[in-house]
């Protein structure tokens, strides 16, 4: 195999040391970080290596003239770690930029808080005592110098995005807390113009501080889920092999591979971009891709497609797309459509926004014409309507949920479940029909042996060196399942039968069952396991039959069994052969079962369950899934995936167990709960603080202790979401 | 009531120091790993290690 190239990753400073970043699978406790940076240092071409813990990657520089970016990962993987570079997102990226602003915005409120807080006790204590007014409204003036500037810095988020909607012709969550701060801020100077005894200062930025928080926290999951789908994308891994134009092979990251390279891919190998043949006949197994297992013929100018394997010749192939995934016609016009079935969506926060402003506005302007016409002079009557606008402004609201998907979504991580999107938790804890793929999804997305017990332990390594010397396809995919990570030597290969090495009685032989005159236990194993491929060896007197076929995920019965339990209807959508799915469905117990589906059949599936009222789980892994994936209520994807599944998915689990499902199901139930209750408690807080406002009782000290209160109630509400007595990871 | 004169200026000085301290920490990078964070602080390895061990915090900041 030619040489790994990884030169793409690296990035290099002009004092000669070189940086790369990697993502690193099985970092999981301080033990693992102190052996990566001990053992890197060790190396004396290293200069230094960082783990970043809750990113699960490491940071490596070294001296460029000693050391070659593949000696990095080839010594990673002697201390036990499997790493993979990639390219870090660059700091001047928009969202990097965005949460850095929010964060320096949170710090500056919460210093102003602080400040005007010391300031305002002193005016509380006073007023209930007899303070100097010229004292007051020197403490107001200062409040009001610190509570300026710092509302025009903290506020700009809400801000500009009140701004933006109203341009566009809509009313957001901002509008009111926009409304409601200007008023503050502008009734409070008046008042402390007019030496009066209430400013609301410390409210409106306490008010910023809480409201800074929410958004911070709801940045940092967006932030978090770029980040782990950049790890996601790394742990992949793929390689490709590129033709240089001399006709020199290089293994080259799929991420330096560019439209219109010409890539090797050899028989027994899975596929790495999308492109159109150039050379070479072959059979692929597109069972990734469209769902279907028997093998289709292809040649010159057809397409491939990422994800599917070459079985059985060398191709040639053009690159059109790399990474990202050059599409069907038919698989994008149906993403289209499938993505405008999902926006209709509202999510929760938005829901509650939409009732919120317009009573919240209405309660301020008829606080304010009621004390009119009661007889109020108007100043006074509007500074009661502005503590109305503040009192009810949504602190609670605006943390209620962004705290709880936090929390959650942290919880799922610790479970190798990546959440994509937000709101996805939500989406979940509706779900009342789950529906599985069956190739890739419900099974492993490589043929595995069924039968392990007949292989005696100490003939693995043997059979599997043995296996892996050959090219076809049944082999490879033996190879693969025993690991073999070394061909034998001097194996001779007859066509259309087997493999075999060694002479007379020392004579070891791989493959038909003829070959290997295994007829008997050929047939015990074939009614075994109907539909599976059979491969025989023999040594002297010893015999033996494989069956190799597609397995069930670990724990696919015990999930199915959860989802059930949890009240899921459980449907399987395949695009295989009706005979290829019963067994599978029988194994699992399900009855509801479609075959043979085309991917705009899923769709349309999906779409009359929705039209029930139904609201549809989608797992699934394909090509052939991903519109489905799309238009689904929610969607799962296991990291095995194709790109466009994955991209399409709110949810990737890692590993190959399908237990992920349940436990992600079980979490977001249990959020979406804790969102809810948030969002009474916040119902509650304003029954009882806003008719307070609107007789004219709330000082600004009702208000302080009525914010941060509720605030604070939230929070530790959101906390409950952490699953109890859950494995450290 | 002079006394306010200095205490207040005092009071905001030490506010705008925790700020700037609050500055100096994100743009070092102080927040880009809290787990990590969490258990490197019961490391005690820089005695072994020597000046080889890990990467000293001026390092970090440029990983970070």
């Amino acid at each position: 195999m030619a040489a790994q190239d990884l030169s793409v990753f690296v990035r290099h400073r002009d004092d000669g040391v070189a940086s790369m970043e990697l993502a690193v699978d099985g970092i999981r406790c301080a033990g693992c970080m102190q052996a990566i940076e001990g053992g890197l240092a060790r190396e004396p071409a290293i200069v230094g290596a960082r783990v970043n813990l809750v990113l699960k990657r490491v940071s490596v520089e070294w001296r460029e003239a000693l050391l070659r970016p593949e000696a990095v990962v080839e010594r990673l993987a002697a201390l036990g770690f499997k790493a993979y570079p990639f390219v870090p997102e660059r700091r001047e990226d928009g969202a990097a930029s965005e949460e850095r602003f929010l964060l320096r915005a949170l710090g500056v409120a919460g210093f102003a808080s602080m400040n005007i807080m010391l300031l305002s006790v002193a005016v509380w204590s006073g007023n209930s005592g007899d303070i100097d007014p010229v004292t007051r409204d020197f403490f107001h003036w200062l409040s009001a110098l610190i509570a300026l500037p710092t509302a025009a810095y903290a506020g700009r988020p809400f801000f500009e995005s009140a701004l933006r909607a109203l341009k566009a012709g809509a009313v957001n969550m901002d509008v009111p807390i926009t409304i409601g701060v200007v008023l503050a801020l502008v009734m409070s100077v008046a008042e402390t113009w007019n030496h009066g005894r209430h400013a609301y200062f410390d409210g409106v930025v306490m008010l910023l501080f809480f409201l800074l928080i929410g958004r911070y926290l709801d940045q940092l999951m967006r932030r978090r889920t770029r980040d782990l789908a950049g790890n996601l994308a790394a742990l992949k891994a793929e390689t490709a092999t590129r033709l240089a134009a001399d006709g020199g092979a290089t293994v080259m990251p799929i991420a330096a591979i560019v439209p219109g390279d010409l890539v090797l891919v050899r028989p027994g190998e899975r596929v790495s971009v999308d492109g159109i043949v150039e050379t070479g006949r072959s059979e692929l197994d597109q069972s990734l891709v469209t769902g279907e297992t028997a093998p289709v013929e292809i040649g010159f100018g057809q397409r491939v497609h990422a994800g599917t394997l070459n079985l059985t010749g060398a191709l040639t192939v053009r690159v059109e797309a790399a990474g990202q995934g050059t599409l069907l016609d038919e698989i994008d016009r149906l993403m289209d459509q499938a993505v405008g079935n999902r926006s209709r969506y509202v999510r929760l926060s938005d829901r509650a926004a939409r009732l919120y402003a317009p009573v919240v506005h209405t309660l301020a302007a008829s606080t304010f014409l009621g004390w009119l016409a009661f007889g109020l002079p108007w100043p006074e009557a509007l500074m009661i309507a502005v503590t109305v606008l503040i009192i009810t402004c949504p602190c609670a609201l605006g943390l209620a949920i962004p705290a709880v998907q936090v929390v959650a979504a942290s919880s799922l991580f610790k479970r190798k479940i990546m959440l994509k999107e937000g709101d996805a938790l939500e989406r979940l804890a509706e779900a009342d029909i789950a529906v599985f793929d069956k190739t890739g999804t419900l099974t492993l997305p490589e043929p595995e042996i069924l039968n392990p017990q007949a292989l005696p332990p100490e003939r693995r390594a043997e059979i599997g060196a043995l296996a892996a010397a050959s090219g076809h396809p049944l082999a490879q995919a033996l190879a693969r399942a025993l690991d073999a990570s070394r061909a034998a030597e001097d194996v001779r290969e007859e066509r259309g039968q087997g493999l075999s090495v060694g002479q007379g009685d020392d004579e070891r032989r791989l493959g038909s069952i003829a070959f290997c005159g295994a007829e008997a236990e050929a047939a015990r194993v074939a009614a075994l396991y109907p539909g599976a491929s059979l491969i025989a060896c023999r040594q002297g007197s010893f015999r033996t039959v494989l069956a190799l076929g597609q397995a069930l995920r670990p724990q696919a019965r015990e999930t199915i069994a959860a989802l059930r339990k949890a009240g899921l209807q459980v449907a399987i959508l395949s695009g295989d052969r009706f005979e290829a799915v019963a067994p599978i469905a029988a194994e699992l117990d399900v009855t509801e079962l479609h075959a043979g589906l085309m991917p705009g059949d899923k769709l349309a599936l999906l779409e009359r369950m929705g039209k029930q009222g139904r609201k549809v789980l989608m797992v699934g892994d394909g090509l052939n899934d991903a519109p489905a994936l799309a238009g689904a209520h929610v969607s799962l994807s296991p990291v095995s995936a194709t790109h466009l599944a994955q991209a399409a998915a709110d949810i990737v689990f890692l590993g190959d167990s399908l237990a992920p499902v349940a436990a992600a199901l079980t979490i977001a139930r249990k959020a979406r709960r804790l969102m809810l209750q948030n969002l009474w408690f916040a119902v509650l807080y304003n029954a009882v603080a806003v008719p307070i406002a609107i007789a004219g009782l709330a000082t600004p000290l009702v208000a302080a202790i009525a914010m941060s209160g509720s605030s604070l109630v939230v929070t530790l509400n959101a906390l409950r979401a952490r699953a109890h007595g859950e494995a450290r990871p | 009531m002079n006394i306010i004169v200095i205490l207040f200026p005092l009071a905001l000085g030490l506010g705008l120091v925790g700020l700037g301290a609050f500055f100096w920490c994100m743009r070092s990078g102080q927040y880009t790993d809290l787990d990590g964070a969490a258990w490197r602080v019961l490391q005690d390895d820089d005695a072994q290690a020597g000046p080889r061990g890990g990467v000293s915090g001026s390092d970090g900041n440029a990983l970070g």
